[in-house]
């Protein structure tokens, strides 16, 4: 074919005709990947050939091969900038609705303060980048980036829904779980590693605190996994398309609930950062725009806890009655505002827990609830009542 | 202890060094802990690092100059440390105060002592993690620190008693503005409360933890609210009467529990009591003709001898005691501070407990640092 006009060039195909789609649904952030690449790339190879005409560099770039490679590259991205603004107007939310609750203003800068977080965000990056000499870099950088890491991770796997997600692979939940419950060891690693007795004794308190919360949480993943008979993220909330798990499950959503709390490290439960005894915690040596970074973590971790509640008891990116709507994306995130909207809640009114006490409310009560969550389902399950 | 003796392994115990700057201490203090783990074996304080000659320097002062300086003992009970100085000058000089004075430094007295324990309230709820009791403890407060301006002008340092009586008398709209602050806050504090002593996690943040016996409590010299918790019933308003104390009629609050809780119930009660006193001393200060007077002349100098003066500071027992030759200003000032004693039963009170109550104990003594150090 000739290539004489732009239009020859920048083509927005249906990214599904791609002869290397790599999924088996239609992907919104692969086909905006895939049009950005056919933008941009559509244009250099226009560019390119206006130098050097009918060259071959001009066609790979637009081969269905350079497409797919660099549009998933490109969807990644898209789906951690998303995940990213989901992260700052969560942030925002917060700061907001803590401030209604405390009579104060909360966040200031730019429409309804939306743009505090940025500010902020700009100020520890432009903080001095302080590292003790005593500590063991190796870990000191390492446990920090894979904290950070696997946070965003499992973030960037939740998907919005059956049209916006990363992979859709049949153990999808054990996956995101199993990202997200690594945060413990490398809490404690970084802890150990910053030579500090404050980080030390809050390393030793997170690992206590996540570990023993995992486990509930688990158990109740179980009871839903088997109520579905799928590990698949999608089976799970087509499972719901009529009746939320919520409502069978009402005492699992509960404790799931408060376990999630637990697990994201959000006051009540952040005996891990505890100010007034341990002044930062484990993040007492991590200075500037490492702590920034921690913080953005904390709130990815708050995000895969509120996503984690939506998909496994709030039907995901359903609606009771109606099923899907022509945006699940927005019916998904304004579900996982309303679940942080409780987080929030926690926080403006309940004064930190302290460790022997968590922990015992952790084995003693949640457990077992747990456990006998994981039995009333098994029991319907074989009375056929759901 | 029984719980500590863990004998089937040794764990290493290892001294925390908490202070001089940490988010616990209140101001300029270290408190050194022993861990073993989490638990709390051992715990010294250290304070003095904002020793700044106080009782040296009033030596070279008339003593109307150091009154604004008595002020500046403590941020949140200067109303009360001036009026010690006072008390203390005026007993020395030998004059009975007019009626009308005694009236105003007990509602002066009682706002300082509500603001301050609002701000120990304050302190308690970010030293347990949250923020809401800090913010709404200190918006309530701020109500009162007004009442100090239209009182006397000022916040914080309200520079109102003077060496027989009080500077000024208070303005036409003091008691409307009195009552009105003083009838929204015994609403205010229900709301805090239901944010406190409803949460479960609160009360059991501070239910049994860091006990004292009243002996513990004779023999560390333990004074004020964290004394009545302890099932001590002395209060020097009511049992050494000062001012006009002893014409009102209110209750001490003491409760035999003696542990944190009590101590955090005892400063609450004492709140809604000093609601109920400075109602009284309206309804007093009404009977007392607007034109009788509220301060006194009285000499610069003060004779030769020595007095001492204590008083009911909302941290505790204070006291002053004067050693004057005779001439303009103090031969030796000596200040008993409350929180000075009360810091030293920190090992008392902490052993046993967990490093996540330190916090929450040490509140408890609700330090002032600027007293302490002096």
């Amino acid at each position: 074919m000739g290539y004489d006009s732009i239009l020859n060039w920048v083509t927005f195909d249906n990214p599904v005709n791609n002869a290397f789609y790599p999924f088996e649904v239609y992907n919104v952030p692969y086909d905006i990947g895939a049009k950005l690449w056919e933008l941009i790339g559509g244009t250099l190879a226009w560019l390119i050939n206006l130098l050097v005409p009918g060259n071959g560099v001009s066609t790979w770039l637009v081969s269905d091969a350079v497409v797919n490679a660099l549009a998933i590259i490109l969807m990644v991205i898209v789906i951690f900038a998303v995940g990213f603004i989901i992260n700052l107007t969560m942030i925002w939310q917060e700061r907001k609705v803590l401030g209604r609750g405390m009579d104060r203003r909360g966040t200031k800068i730019g429409p309804l303060g939306y743009f505090q977080c940025v500010g902020d965000g700009l100020k520890t990056f432009m903080k001095e980048n302080v590292v003790p000499k005593d500590v063991d870099k190796k870990i000191y950088w390492w446990a920090l980036a894979l904290v950070i890491g696997t946070g965003v991770l499992a973030a960037c796997m939740i998907p919005l829904s059956d049209r916006w997600f990363i992979m859709d692979f049949h153990a999808g939940i054990l996956t995101i779980y199993a990202l997200f419950a690594l945060a413990p060891f490398f809490i404690l690693g970084a802890s150990w590693a910053q030579n500090n007795k404050y980080s030390m004794m809050a390393g030793f308190r997170a690992a206590e605190l996540m570990i023993s919360y995992e486990i509930p949480m688990l158990l109740l993943m179980t009871a839903v996994i088997l109520q579905t008979g799928s590990f698949n993220i999608n089976g799970i909330v087509n499972a719901q398309s009529e009746m939320w798990f919520m409502i069978p499950q009402f005492l699992g959503f509960i404790t799931f609930f408060i376990c999630a709390v637990a697990e994201s490290e959000r006051a009540p439960f952040d005996l891990a950062e505890a100010e007034s005894e341990l002044v930062e915690g484990w993040q007492t040596e991590y200075a500037g725009m490492k702590w920034g970074l921690i913080m953005l973590g904390d709130y990815f971790r708050g995000y895969i806890c509120c996503g984690l509640i939506v998909l496994l008891y709030m039907g995901g990116w359903l609606l009771p009655g109606i099923g899907g709507t022509a945006v699940p994306e927005l019916v998904f995130l304004a579900k996982i505002f309303v679940v942080f909207f409780f987080f929030i809640l926690a926080r403006l009114a309940i004064p930190r827990v302290r460790i022997d006490q968590i922990l015992n409310a952790g084995w003693k009560v949640l457990m077992p609830l747990s456990l006998i969550n994981l039995l009333l389902v098994v029991l319907m399950q074989t009375g056929g009542l759901i | 202890m029984s719980e500590l003796s863990r004998t089937g392994y040794q764990t290493d115990k290892m001294w925390v060094t908490m202070g001089p700057q940490h988010p616990f201490s209140h101001g300029l203090w270290t408190l050194r802990v022993k861990v073993d783990g989490e638990y709390i074996l051992d715990a010294e304080p250290e304070v003095g690092y904002l020793h700044r000659g106080w009782e040296k320097e009033c030596e070279n002062r008339t003593y109307a100059k150091i009154i604004p300086m008595a002020d500046r003992l403590c941020y949140s009970a200067s109303m009360t440390w001036s009026h010690l100085y006072c008390k203390v000058a005026e007993e020395a000089l030998d004059v009975e105060l007019p009626e009308r004075a005694q009236y105003l430094r007990v509602i002066a007295d009682e706002i300082c002592r509500i603001q301050s324990h609002l701000m120990w309230l304050a302190a308690l709820g970010t030293d347990l993690g949250s923020l809401t009791i800090f913010l709404w403890c200190l918006r309530e407060r701020e109500f009162f620190l007004d009442l100090n301006v239209r009182l006397c002008g000022q916040r914080l340092t309200t520079n109102y008693p003077r060496i027989g009586g009080v500077r000024n008398d208070m303005p036409y709209y003091f008691e409307r503005d009195c009552m009105r602050v003083v009838t929204r806050f015994e609403k205010a504090l229900w709301d805090i409360i239901n944010l406190t002593d409803e949460s479960t996690v609160f009360v059991n943040r501070l239910k049994g933890i860091s006990y004292l016996t009243r002996k513990q409590v004779a023999n560390l010299g333990i004074t004020g609210p964290a004394m009545r918790g302890c099932g001590v019933d002395y209060d020097i308003r009511r049992d050494d009467p000062y001012a006009a104390y002893d014409k009102l009629d209110f209750e001490v609050p003491v409760l035999k529990e003696g542990d944190a809780y009590a101590r955090y119930m005892v400063r609450i009660e004492e709140m809604f009591q000093s609601c109920e006193l400075i109602r009284q001393a309206f309804n007093a200060l009404q009977k007392i003709p607007k034109t009788s007077p509220y301060r006194l002349k009285v000499s610069r100098n003060i004779p030769e001898g020595t007095h001492m003066a204590r008083i009911e500071d909302p941290r505790g027992d204070a006291m002053m005691y004067l050693v004057s030759d005779g001439t303009g200003s103090p031969y030796r000032l000596k200040v008993r501070s409350p929180v000075f004693v009360n810091v030293s039963a920190s090992k008392a009170m902490l052993e046993g407990c967990r490093v996540a109550d330190i916090p929450a104990v040490m509140a408890m003594i609700d330090m002032c640092l600027g007293e302490t150090d002096r």
